[in-house]
């Protein structure tokens, strides 16, 4: 890539005043680095990744509505974790963070695991029971 | 306390801290020589462990390896440490600050405040220096931002002690042992010659076979997972090629400034000619990732276009393939 056909094309690194250090040649041949604001083909991809995610939330949050399954679940893919992070995070066996979310066992946890949950999520108890409404 | 350290900004954090570290204690590295002394260029394709629902593509090396590298082949001592206690993890870095040493620190990215949102996943390979602490807050030099920035104490606590794949365990390291003189001729070699050895692996999950299992793999995935999830795994492929820290088409870029790096050391006339065909293998992969964002722009569009891209994908492999055989011949 030439130095002057860097990219600076828009995305979200702008307004967090990041920008992207990439490799390019000078007018002589040489190598040099050059800031990059961002891509198109890239930022698409983030785009369409943290649409999966969105979509991920919007599920589970149906779930628990139609009590199919706990707030658990749902606080999971809104920090974009999946079972077996959310299990290190909280520092159970996979299986068990599992059967946590289903809804009749969630209604019978001691207040200390859910205190467990409610730390990682950073949230109280009281709004780990309940979605919160967004 | 502040320490008198100078913050570079860097295409990749890893090399970046090393560079960092490196010049900090009075030798000059740039951030491609780290890379390609370490070996760090690579591509493997593990379908069988998902990140973020999608396959895990990676175009370097394993975290931590290209340090681990380049100090064995430089004669630099490195010390690591981990850490069960975070109490205990503090303090130690405490110590380090006050004995006026800037350490390096493996952290996760989920935590890291001053990311944006869309850049903040679980992610536990990234690095960082701290360089001095001010009342609560850390002074950070993180080789990705362009200026230094700072973290307060719990700020940091939790990012040295994410979870899950990669979990940093407070890992803090630096070197506590340098050679008279930094040598880099016959380092520069054997990471020449480790390179072409990943990328010509008889191993379907590394170098150019891992490349042509995936052109391969492409062909099948719409008939396999449909549209919606053969376009979220081909937008895999793209972020990690050309996620921050890259340098661009794969790091081929940092790695084709490192064979014009050395063939300035080694006065070595043909590494110039196999870093401009490394730069346009980048191109290469470039076009690659282009060619890639115009199918799954519509993210449950139809699956045309993979066939292309499969094909596209495949002459990269042959490309490369024929670069590192000549390499090894030429090192």
């Amino acid at each position: 890539m030439k130095k002057k056909e860097v990219p600076q094309d828009k995305s979200t690194l702008e307004k967090a005043n990041i920008k992207d250090m990439v490799y390019a040649v000078d007018e002589n041949g040489e190598y040099v680095t050059e800031l990059s604001t961002g891509w198109e083909p890239k930022t698409i991809a983030l785009d369409n990744a943290i649409k999966v995610i969105e979509e991920r939330v919007e599920e589970a949050r149906q779930r628990v509505l139609n009590n199919e399954s706990s707030p658990i679940e749902y606080y999971m893919e809104l920090h974009k974790m999946d079972l077996p992070i959310l299990a290190s995070y909280v520092g159970f066996w996979k299986w068990r963070v599992k059967r946590h979310f289903k809804p009749a066992v969630f209604k019978k946890l001691s207040p200390k695991t859910l205190q467990k949950y409610a730390d990682v999520f950073e949230i109280s108890i009281d709004e780990l029971r309940q979605l919160k409404n967004q | 306390m502040q320490i008198d350290f100078t913050h570079k900004q860097s295409a990749h954090c890893e090399n970046g801290v090393v560079s960092n570290l490196m010049r900090h204690n009075g030798f000059e590295v740039s951030e491609p020589m780290v890379f390609g002394i370490g070996s760090g260029l690579l591509f493997s394709y593990l379908p069988f462990l998902k990140v973020n629902y999608a396959p895990v593509f990676t175009y370097r090396a394993m975290p931590g390896l290209i340090f681990n590298r380049f100090a064995k082949r430089v004669g630099v001592k490195v010390k690591r440490e981990k850490f069960t206690d975070p109490r205990k993890a503090r303090a130690r870095l405490d110590e380090n600050l006050a004995n006026n040493n800037p350490v390096g620190l493996q952290v996760g990215v989920y935590n890291l405040i001053y990311f944006p949102d869309e850049y903040r996943f679980h992610f536990n390979a990234h690095n960082m220096v701290v360089y001095g602490k001010q009342e609560d807050n850390y002074l950070i030099s993180d080789p990705v931002m362009e200026g230094v920035t700072t973290l307060t104490s719990k700020q940091l606590e939790k990012v040295r002690f994410a979870k899950g794949a990669f979990a940093p365990k407070g890992h803090m390291y630096y070197p506590i042992a340098f050679p008279e003189e930094l040598r880099l001729e016959e380092a520069i070699v054997k990471g020449i010659k480790h390179t072409c050895r990943d990328m010509l692996a008889p191993a379907p999950i590394v170098g150019v076979r891992a490349m042509r299992w995936v052109a391969k793999s492409i062909k099948k995935w719409p008939v396999k997972h449909g549209p919606k999830k053969a376009n979220h795994y081909l937008g895999q492929i793209v972020r990690m090629q050309e996620e921050i820290g890259t340098g661009g088409g794969g790091f081929r870029y940092i790695y084709a400034a490192f064979l014009q790096e050395a063939g300035e050391v080694l006065d070595k006339q043909d590494l110039k000619d196999f870093s401009r065909e490394m730069t346009e293998i980048g191109d290469a992969w470039r076009d690659f990732a282009l060619e890639a964002s115009r199918i799954y722009k519509n993210r449950s569009g139809q699956a045309e276009g993979y066939d292309s891209i499969s094909d596209q994908l495949l002459a990269i492999a042959k490309r490369e393939a024929s670069f590192f055989k000549a390499l090894r011949k030429a090192i």
